[in-house]
């Protein structure tokens, strides 16, 4: 469904994607790990379709159609959902208004009637129930006052709403204590069909015992430098990034 | 994004003012200019006694002495008093008695701006006061509403029928000598609403004035007079628009609220004047005082203000909290674009022990629009125990608009306590993107986020207004989606 090829991206002037290959197929999870500043979330921007994130060279191809000529908005109602590694709030504007807008829009890029007022209300309380999310959520303003685990939780809410084709979750996981981190995983787990697939940007491997993917990619300086099954996860948890990072050094020397 | 922005902001201008068409109907008019004679001349017009026109000739004669205030932060054209018609009427023959008299074009404007002058036509619940140019033409349900004492009808009606209570309260919440615009005000008003909520009556429908401007080149000085009695209680809103032309007019109303022991009056106001074109030309000057006296104890005025029109906005709907315990509120929203410009707010006098006050602020500033918050919290010395809490937020849309803050705090008590908090916020990129990331459009998530920041204003309009003024706010800053 989706297919990267030498993408290179900056921001502000400063060179942080170098050349991605990536390649996802329905149904596949992909987890993507690498040290702070490797250029993760800046992937995930770019495939969201953030203007701060230019791209200078490469191609994203996603559903055989040009990725990076479309909206933001676009993208989203073609199905593409990032999970914000920071939410955002929107004061006043609450979670039942915000999700309605959401999911009407996408209704009609489907050539769908928006919902009614009933049937969304019952729809947005199975998907509660789904992702084990106070039900008040509904009537309190997007991510205002929320927790940090609240704030993480409430994007996989909004993921099970919106059921995208392609889910993006940046760093999902940081800052969440076990139980947060348990229902997280579930939600995803839950939410997994066989045509769906997801990105899971990741520092820790802990996550990856909750949702096992199926090839863990190491960014490195902007690159992809190490693609294998889901046991690199472990080996990273052990030995640490230095190990590849050294790796790659000699790699260039040699 | 930032280039989406401002071409959707843009758009706005684009966006067409809804209520910018003329009517035309025979009109009555009187040359242009001010005079002790043109003062003579209404008031013989409107067959007013002595007393009345003795109160506008004072109010002329210490105008003359006035000269325009310049403190606020406007600018503010020239304006030439001499070369405004100071009444303007809808041509009508003789006193109406039913509906079926009104001038059909008369009826059809007010149609055309969704007011039906018809009882079974109109809202549920909401009786209406229309006031066309100098006049009221029309006042519904007023039979209704007399069944329980409550009078509602038009401010020359009121002369006539109940001078007493007009005399009893005629200026004494805004003396004729309060401001410039108040005196002129006083010397040359013609028409507006009188309400009386006798002892003990819960008001059982909205109470509302419709003001519209017609005429070319006249001036609108409404007066608005409403009397809570004791344990009484109405809720009031005023809606106001007026037609696109490239001169300005002039509107300096008056609005004076008594609340008694125990009573409470919400007033709520939808102001959609004409803005202004554009590029800045043309629109109404908004010169308005409006102030509020709670006379008695555990007394209540909430003030609720949408403000979307007017080239220039000078308005500080105000509360005297005089009854021990008595409550003052006041929340508004007020939206600048293109030219516009408001210097708005309130003031909060607490005179009574333990009076409370509340003051929720937000402007909204697009385009090179400038939006001034000024308000007054004054806690005279007897003023045992007063609270105050204010709130100033301004939200910027775009980098050619300003916001500014004016609060100004006078405590001569020691035991009260005064909190003021402001906030200065542009729509975040960063909340656009999070919308845009979830399908929704960047002019949806701007009309969604202004919204959201206006809401705690927006809920304290009576329900059937809410949703128009949330309408009204995505007009007048989106136009395109309209």
């Amino acid at each position: 469904m989706l297919v990267i090829n030498n993408l290179k991206a900056s921001i502000e002037g400063k060179n942080i994607l170098k050349g991605v290959n990536l390649e996802i197929k329905p149904g596949e999870i992909h987890a993507i790990m690498g040290p702070n500043g490797s250029g993760k979330s800046t992937l995930a921007s770019v495939l969201a379709g953030r203007d701060l994130v230019k791209v200078t060279e490469g191609s994203v191809t996603y559903f055989g159609k040009n990725l990076l000529e479309m909206s933001a908005e676009d993208r989203a109602k073609e199905g593409i959902f990032l999970g914000f590694q920071y939410p955002i709030e929107i004061p006043g504007v609450s979670m039942v208004n915000f999700m309605k807008a959401a999911v009407n829009e996408q209704r009609k890029h489907k050539g769908l009637e928006p919902l009614s007022a009933s049937d969304f209300l019952k729809m947005m309380r199975e998907k509660k129930e789904l992702v084990e999310i106070d039900s008040k959520l509904a009537n309190r303003s997007v991510n205002e006052g929320f927790s940090g685990g609240e704030k993480k939780k409430n994007e996989i809410f909004q993921m099970a709403m919106l059921e995208p084709k392609l889910a993006i979750l940046d760093e999902t996981d940081s800052g969440l204590d076990i139980d947060a981190l348990r229902v997280v995983a579930n939600g995803v787990n839950k939410i997994k069909r066989p045509d769906n697939s997801f990105i899971v940007i990741t520092h820790y491997q802990r996550l990856l015992d909750y949702i096992v993917p199926d090839v863990v990619h190491v960014l490195y300086d902007g690159r992809i430098v190490k693609t294998a099954g889901k046991e690199l996860a472990l080996e990273l948890e052990e030995k640490g990034y230095d190990w590849i990072k050294k790796e790659v050094e000699n790699n260039i020397l040699a | 994004m930032e280039k989406d922005q401002n071409k959707i902001l843009s758009d706005v201008t684009s966006g067409e003012y809804k209520y910018g068409f003329y009517s035309d109907i025979e009109t009555e008019q009187i040359p242009k200019g001010l005079s002790e004679e043109v003062i003579k001349v209404i008031s013989k017009k409107k067959d007013e006694p002595d007393w009345l026109l003795e109160f506008r000739l004072k109010s002329y004669r210490h105008w003359l002495t006035l000269k325009m205030p310049a403190w606020a932060h406007l600018e503010i054209p020239p304006i030439n008093y001499q070369d405004i018609i100071y009444y303007a009427a809808p041509r009508k023959k003789e006193t109406l008695k039913s509906v079926d008299d009104i001038d059909p074009e008369l009826k059809k404007t007010f149609d055309k701006l969704g007011i039906s002058l018809e009882e079974q036509k109109h809202l549920a619940g909401v009786a209406v006061d229309a006031v066309m140019d100098s006049v009221s033409v029309k006042t519904t349900f007023r039979e209704t509403l007399a069944e329980l004492g409550i009078i509602f009808c038009s401010f020359s009606e009121a002369v006539k029928e109940y001078p007493e209570l007009v005399k009893r309260y005629l200026g004494t919440v805004v003396p004729y000598t309060d401001n410039f615009f108040a005196s002129l005000n006083s010397a040359v008003f013609s028409d507006g609403s009188f309400c009386y909520i006798p002892k003990g009556v819960r008001c059982p429908m909205e109470l509302s004035t419709y003001f519209r401007i017609n005429s070319a080149n006249t001036g609108q000085f409404e007066r608005t007079l409403l009397v809570a009695d004791e344990e009484s209680y109405v809720s009031y809103l005023e809606g106001c628009t007026a037609p696109m032309r490239d001169e300005n007019q002039l509107h300096a109303a008056i609005v004076e609220i008594v609340v008694e022991k125990n009573a409470e009056v919400k007033y709520s106001t939808v102001q959609n004047w004409y803005p202004g074109s554009r590029e800045g030309k043309g629109g109404i000057f908004n010169f308005v005082t409006k102030r509020g006296m709670c006379k008695g104890e555990n007394s209540k005025i909430s003030w609720t203000q949408v403000e979307t029109g007017s080239a220039i906005t000078w308005k500080y709907p105000s509360c005297v909290l005089r009854g021990d315990n008595s409550i003052g509120e006041f929340y508004s929203v007020a939206v600048t674009n293109n030219y516009q410009q408001a210097d708005t707010g309130t003031k909060m006098i607490h005179v009574g022990k333990n009076t409370k006050s509340t003051i929720v602020s937000k402007g909204i500033s697009a385009g090179r629009g400038q939006n001034s918050y000024r308000g007054l919290v004054k806690v005279l010395k007897n003023a045992a125990y007063a609270r105050n809490f204010s709130q100033c937020d301004s939200l910027l849309l775009g980098d050619r608009c300003g916001a500014h803050t004016f609060p100004y705090l006078e405590v001569e008590n020691q035991t009260a306590i005064v909190e003021h908090e402001a906030t200065t916020s542009k729509i975040g990129e960063d909340q656009i993107f999070y919308c845009n990331q979830r399908g929704i459009s960047t002019e949806d998530a701007i009309a969604l986020i202004v919204n959201g920041y206006a809401r705690e204003v927006l809920n304290k309009l009576p329900m059937e207004f809410a949703v128009e003024a949330q309408k009204l706010l995505q007009i007048s800053l989106e136009g395109s989606i309209g």
